[in-house]
């Protein structure tokens, strides 16, 4: 895990500009960054060595999100879903939060339709990036960009 | 011009753009007007808004006989569905004893103490929120009438001073930006007209429902002033003069804002 | 028992595919923040959401720090036949919470 190195002058700037919840003292650092490399071993340890093509999986996100902390967020595979031909999990990472899983759905023929929606948290603008398996265990993802703000007044401690 | 008329002049220019536009009631807009599509769709969908999680634990709450007097709400209060429609419409409220406006936070707590004779609940507390969001939702929907009673005047009065005083570190008042600025965005986010009539509201900011009297805390910390403590009566007198200022406005309770 | 709020459709023909919506009340605490002093909150979420129909399982999800707050799911099967569908929330410090909701399917 990569060592937070801050000096006082960056806490203060992070502190001043970070956005602060809840009722109890908190104050969110910009948290570790995920590394891309993280993000690629996040995602060989789901698909091994096979290879990911681009395509059947799309994502439902708004490209400017209203507030980072939920984000609303459909993923849909086109696929016929019968019993020889269908999507067995969706696996959704990210770029740049402190971890690079968001969720791993797992599903079958009986679903009827390969869609998926939850809401989910995102640290900065960034990529979220869907794979989905199928049924011959091929691998299909897509990726989408969403940018992040801030929210506008920094809340402290209430 | 002579140095005392332009000082003076500096000083009303400076003092005088924080006697900011009432917006005309025309163009009065809910929160819900200044949010995207999706946030939107959180609130329309009650198996989908977050806050109505908290109307559950509140119904739950409503029905909890508790306290020596071992007694309900619904005991002396019947179906909320019935007996607290267009209560929280009318909140704050004019309490003859006190002599002064109480929130529907005060209001619960006060039957708390006096009938149920339990505890009163911590501000912001989880079933404090619960039981008001309740109660809240009953009136979802209707127009708000807060503000009618006459004996209210002054306290309206009060409130509307405050939302006028520039404060805080940056010399801002609640109308620079809700009178004069919204329709614009502040880093990123919808300036809204700041009208109350969601509240209890879940806040994806908070991540959980919260109080209008969190809110404006919040807002006050924000332009660096020192808040007053939840239940001042500052901050009742501000809530009320908000909910006059919304006056005819439908509640949406709990609405879903970012 | 945590808050839920279940929507699935009361009734439905054989070979209807329907949507099921699931909203469950918790903190997902994501274990990355820290109070003023300094201290990490410890993580407190959900790990896994469980649905099965009349039995079978027909979804399942992982769910990382990085799903928000009160979390909310929706998904489809087919309406097969009557009965009940069950749902089942684990995760950190023994959170358990289970819900159901029955369907009449012709």
């Amino acid at each position: 895990m990569p060592k937070l190195n801050t000096t006082r002058r960056d806490f203060l700037g992070l502190a001043g500009g970070a956005a602060v919840a809840g009722a109890v003292p908190i104050v969110t650092l910009r948290p570790i960054e995920a590394t891309p490399a993280m993000l690629t071993s996040a995602i060989r340890n789901v698909v091994g060595e096979a290879q990911v093509k681009a395509g059947k999986v799309k994502i439902d996100i708004p490209p400017l999100v209203e507030n980072g902390n939920t984000v609303p967020m459909t993923v849909s595979v086109t696929s016929p879903m019968t019993e020889t031909d269908y999507v067995k999990s969706i696996h959704v990472f990210n770029e740049k939060n402190p971890q690079p899983n968001i969720g791993n759905f797992y599903i079958g023929p009986w679903a009827g339709r390969a869609q998926v929606a939850t809401r989910i948290r995102l640290a900065d603008s960034q990529k979220v990036v869907a794979i989905a398996r199928m049924s011959d265990d091929s691998f299909w993802s897509v990726s989408a960009e969403v940018i992040v703000t801030l929210a506008a007044c920094t809340e402290e401690v209430n | 011009m002579k140095p005392s008329h332009a000082i003076a002049l500096a000083l009303l220019l400076l003092g005088g753009s924080s006697l900011a536009a009432e917006i005309p009631g025309g163009e009065r807009r809910s929160g819900y007007s200044f949010m995207g599509p999706d946030t939107r769709a959180m609130q329309d969908d009650d198996t989908s808004n977050p806050g109505m999680l908290f109307v559950l634990d509140g119904e739950a709450l409503w029905n909890k006989k508790l306290g020596a007097a071992d007694k309900a709400c619904s005991d002396c209060h019947g179906d909320a569905r019935e007996s607290m429609k267009g209560v929280a419409a009318r909140y704050p409220a004019f309490d003859k004893a006190l002599g002064r406006p109480v929130t529907l936070e005060q209001r619960i707590n006060m039957e708390r103490t006096q009938r149920q004779q339990a505890e009163a609940l911590p501000y912001e507390s989880h079933d404090l929120l619960a039981l008001s969001v309740f109660v809240a939702n009953q009136s979802r929907g209707m127009p708000i009438t807060a503000g009618d009673d006459p004996e209210l005047k002054p306290f309206v009065e009060q409130g509307h001073a405050l939302f006028m005083q520039r404060e805080g570190q940056l010399n801002l008042a609640c109308a620079n930006c809700h009178n004069d600025n919204f329709d614009k965005r502040l880093a990123g986010s919808p300036i809204t007209q700041g009208e109350p009539n969601g509240y209890p509201e879940y806040r994806l900011e908070w991540q959980t429902l919260g109080s209008l009297e969190r809110r404006l805390r919040s807002c006050i910390t924000g332009v660096r002033a020192q808040p007053p403590d939840y239940g001042a009566p500052e901050l009742v007198a501000l809530e009320l003069y908000l909910m006059s200022r919304a006056h005819g406005m439908k509640m949406e309770t709990p609405a879903v804002r970012p | 028992m945590a808050s839920t709020l279940i929507n699935v459709p009361p009734k439905a023909k054989r070979g209807d595919i329907i949507e099921i919506k699931t909203l469950t009340s918790h903190i997902m605490e994501t274990g990355f923040r820290r109070t003023a002093a300094g201290e990490l909150i410890p993580r407190d979420i959900i790990t896994s959401f469980t649905c099965r129909y009349n039995g079978n399982e027909i979804f399942r999800a992982d769910f990382f720090p990085a799903i928000s707050a009160n979390p909310y799911l929706s998904f489809f099967t087919i309406a097969k036949e009557s009965g009940k569908f069950e749902f089942e929330w684990i995760g950190d410090n023994g959170f358990s919470t289970t819900a159901s909701a029955s369907i009449a399917v012709e």
